[in-house]
């Protein structure tokens, strides 16, 4: 089952400037009920964006009509804690195709490449960089290249090279989807569990 | 060639292929499942049209989304129900064997594993569940994984994972008087920070980690998770072989003599390289806790929240969200906050040691009026055992209840939520804003401190209040 194709993004930006933005925050546990993949992204940031009587919360960026766009900038550290891909879901849900940060959690990281959300690394400088960018000008375009790896600050021309596995790429450019490639695999599977014998099959 | 390192001899015994540039394949011996992040796997592999490759190498049981209290009743929240018989649902269709809720097995899936056997040294694990790092104190390689990796798991019975890169803690020395693995652990976090671990596998090692049990060594894996690492592993040793006889998944007889000869091949080679290696002193550990919200914010519980100034300039924006949310100043003093709940669970600290100790502290004792308490056990399992060991009544006579096992309000998706505002001291591992509740305040802490905040209602050092010396390990 394929996912969305990546390509190139020029859009604008989110700012969620904090650090250590874990899954708990991304979506609250008690929005885990759920059994589709559906509608997660209602919830996203649920209880930073409303209060507890459901009115939105003004000072924070999602509710700040001001910002605007497919790309979420936060700070280091961003997807920690529980491995819920319901965060990556929400995250996609909502309408985010590129997440930006200056370090992510593994398995964030993982379940985002799986949804054909795109988690783009950068350098704690460049990142800064991105969060001025927007402070300055909240409607400031950003440009995230896939293919060269590459995301650029339109407005001041400024470029950073970001990291992504080749074989994740290969995936999100063509939609490629790891559960058809493993199911291709399946002699090779075969072939290897008859080569495990006892005690290693304990 | 340098010698291989623990993790890289399960790891490497069991790829089944690499990609050229690419993850590795890699295959599991052992899937854990739970209702919460596998429905929509399953799902997907109705619209496939496929089915489990291999139902008897998957295990399955509801924990995160069961109430604590009447488990004999219909769960009343209709979602959380809908969630569970989904999962009996699916395993029958596919399988795949179900420790059902009120059957003797049943519990949180971490403590399930090991306590039935399940979980074994040179294995690779895995579940839908970061805390599957717990599996790692047997020498198995075990980590959390995404409900995608779910499908790919249940469909191949292989996952597509980059290798991780390789550190080494040791603790060497001997742990002071009142120091516990929780500790350790809590104490390692707010060392190496709660993104130190990141891209990285764990060995823990050192005298003061052998010196541990397996539920000890468990519960300083299972916060492996907690430093971002993907998971966490402990060479098996006579305490882990000894833990595992008998076991009812373990092997047996001439079996067992077999799989104990091959686990103890189990051991990083002496000229092995670790691509990271950190060095602590078991005697710099005092009983630790959280103030923050996040597990690195922890400090020596005698100690103070930094001032501003201690805190790194780029961090101070989270440091004082974080204040703000727990109610607390730079600079406080931790002794003797006021404390509303007590939570002594999950599969951090919520098998049958963990009860035992805090119960042989509070024996005898009250609990202080102001304080709520849930004592919840890890499983059906420690909740036998509490009642044979008359563990039940050295809790009631000090005013506590046992309930029933579940993760309860470890992440409160169930009714077990720590109200808005109020302070917990949790034996969990997480402290994230809202984690325990909307708005709730999580301290986190070992069973020996939850027990001496219980009996004082406010953060008080466990050491003072039951006047030890040496903790007697109430085994
Ligand atoms: S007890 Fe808490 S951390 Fe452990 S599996 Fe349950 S929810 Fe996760």
């Amino acid at each position: 089952m394929a996912i969305d194709k990546f390509t190139t993004i020029t859009a604008t930006a989110v700012p969620v400037p904090y650090e250590n933005i874990d899954t708990d925050q991304i979506i609250p546990a008690r929005f885990l009920k759920a059994t589709t993949r559906d509608g997660f992204g209602e919830n996203l940031f649920r209880d930073w964006r409303y209060d507890k009587d459901n009115n939105p919360k003004k000072d924070f960026e999602l509710n700040n009509t001001k910002y605007s766009g497919p790309i979420l900038v936060g700070g280091k550290n961003f997807g920690s804690g529980s491995s819920r891909e319901h965060a990556a879901w929400a995250i996609h849900d909502y309408g985010f195709k590129v997440v930006v940060s200056s370090f992510f959690a593994d398995i964030f990281k993982n379940n985002s490449l799986n949804n054909g959300l795109l988690p783009v690394q950068i350098s704690e400088e460049f990142l800064e960089k991105i969060f001025s960018a927007i402070d300055k000008d909240p409607k400031a375009q950003f440009k995230v290249d896939l293919e060269n790896q590459e995301i650029s600050i339109m407005s001041t021309g400024e470029k950073e090279k970001f990291d992504i596995n080749p074989y994740k790429k290969e995936c999100l450019i063509n939609g490629y989807d790891d559960i058809d490639y493993l199911l291709s695999m399946k002699d090779k599977i075969e072939a290897f569990e008859k080569t495990r014998v006892k005690p290693y099959t304990y | 060639m340098a010698g291989k390192t623990l993790f890289d001899k399960v790891w490497d015994s069991h790829v089944v292929s690499e990609i050229e540039g690419g993850p590795s394949v890699l295959y599991i011996d052992r899937h854990l499942i739970h209702e919460v992040t596998s429905p929509q796997a399953f799902a997907g592999l109705d619209k496939r049209g496929i089915n489990v490759l291999r139902p008897e190498n998957t295990i399955a049981t509801p924990d995160h989304n069961v109430p604590t209290l009447d488990q004999h009743l219909p769960i009343k929240d209709y979602l959380s129900s809908f969630q569970v018989n989904k999962l009996t649902e699916n395993t029958e269709k596919h399988g795949i064997t179900l420790f059902g809720l009120n059957t003797p097995n049943q519990g949180i899936v971490h403590v399930v594993g090991p306590e039935q056997g399940l979980t074994q040294p040179g294995m690779t694990i895995v579940c839908g569940d970061s805390h599957t790092s717990t599996h790692g104190a047997f020498g198995s390689v075990a980590f959390g994984i995404g409900t995608s990796e779910v499908e790919m798991v249940l469909a191949t019975q292989c996952i597509l994972q980059p290798k991780p890169k390789s550190m080494r803690i040791n603790v060497e020395g001997e742990l002071k008087p009142g120091v516990t693995s929780k500790d350790i652990i809590l104490y390692i976090i707010s060392q190496i920070t709660a993104s130190g671990g990141t891209g990285y596998f764990i060995e823990y090692a050192g005298s003061a980690i052998r010196s541990l049990s397996m539920e000890g060594r468990m519960t300083i894996c299972n916060m492996s998770i907690e430093s971002g690492a993907r998971g966490g592993l402990i060479a098996p040793d006579d305490t882990t072989f000894k833990y595992m006889k008998g076991r009812k998944y373990a092997p047996e007889g001439a079996d067992f003599d077999k799989a104990v000869a091959y686990w103890k091949s189990l051991r990083t080679d002496d000229d092995a390289e670790f691509d990271k290696e950190i060095h602590f002193r078991a005697e710099d550990i005092e009983p630790m806790i959280t103030y923050g919200t996040n597990p690195g914010m922890g400090t020596g519980i005698t100690q103070y929240i930094p001032r501003e100034d201690e805190i790194e300039p780029s961090n101070l924006k989270s440091f004082r969200k974080s204040m703000q949310y727990m109610g607390f100043n730079a600079g406080d003093k931790l002794i003797g906050k006021s404390i509303d709940y007590v939570f002594v669970g999950s599969c951090t600290n919520g098998r049958i040691e963990d009860l035992r100790e805090f119960a042989h502290y509070v024996k005898g004792l009250k609990k202080a009026n102001n304080v709520t308490a849930w004592i919840v056990p890890g499983s059906k399992q420690v909740e036998k055992q509490a009642i044979e060991e008359g563990i039940v009544e050295i809790l009631e006579e000090a005013g506590f209840e046992l309930r029933q096992p579940g993760c309860s309000a470890c992440l409160a998706m169930n009714d077990d939520k720590i109200p808005e505002g109020k302070v917990a001291v949790s034996t969990s591992n997480r402290n994230f804003e809202g984690r325990q509740g909307p708005g709730a305040r999580t301290m986190l802490a070992s069973p020996f401190t939850a027990a001496a905040v219980a009996i004082t209602g406010e953060i008080a050092d466990p050491r003072q209040v039951f006047g030890i010396l040496e903790p007697e390990k109430a085994m």
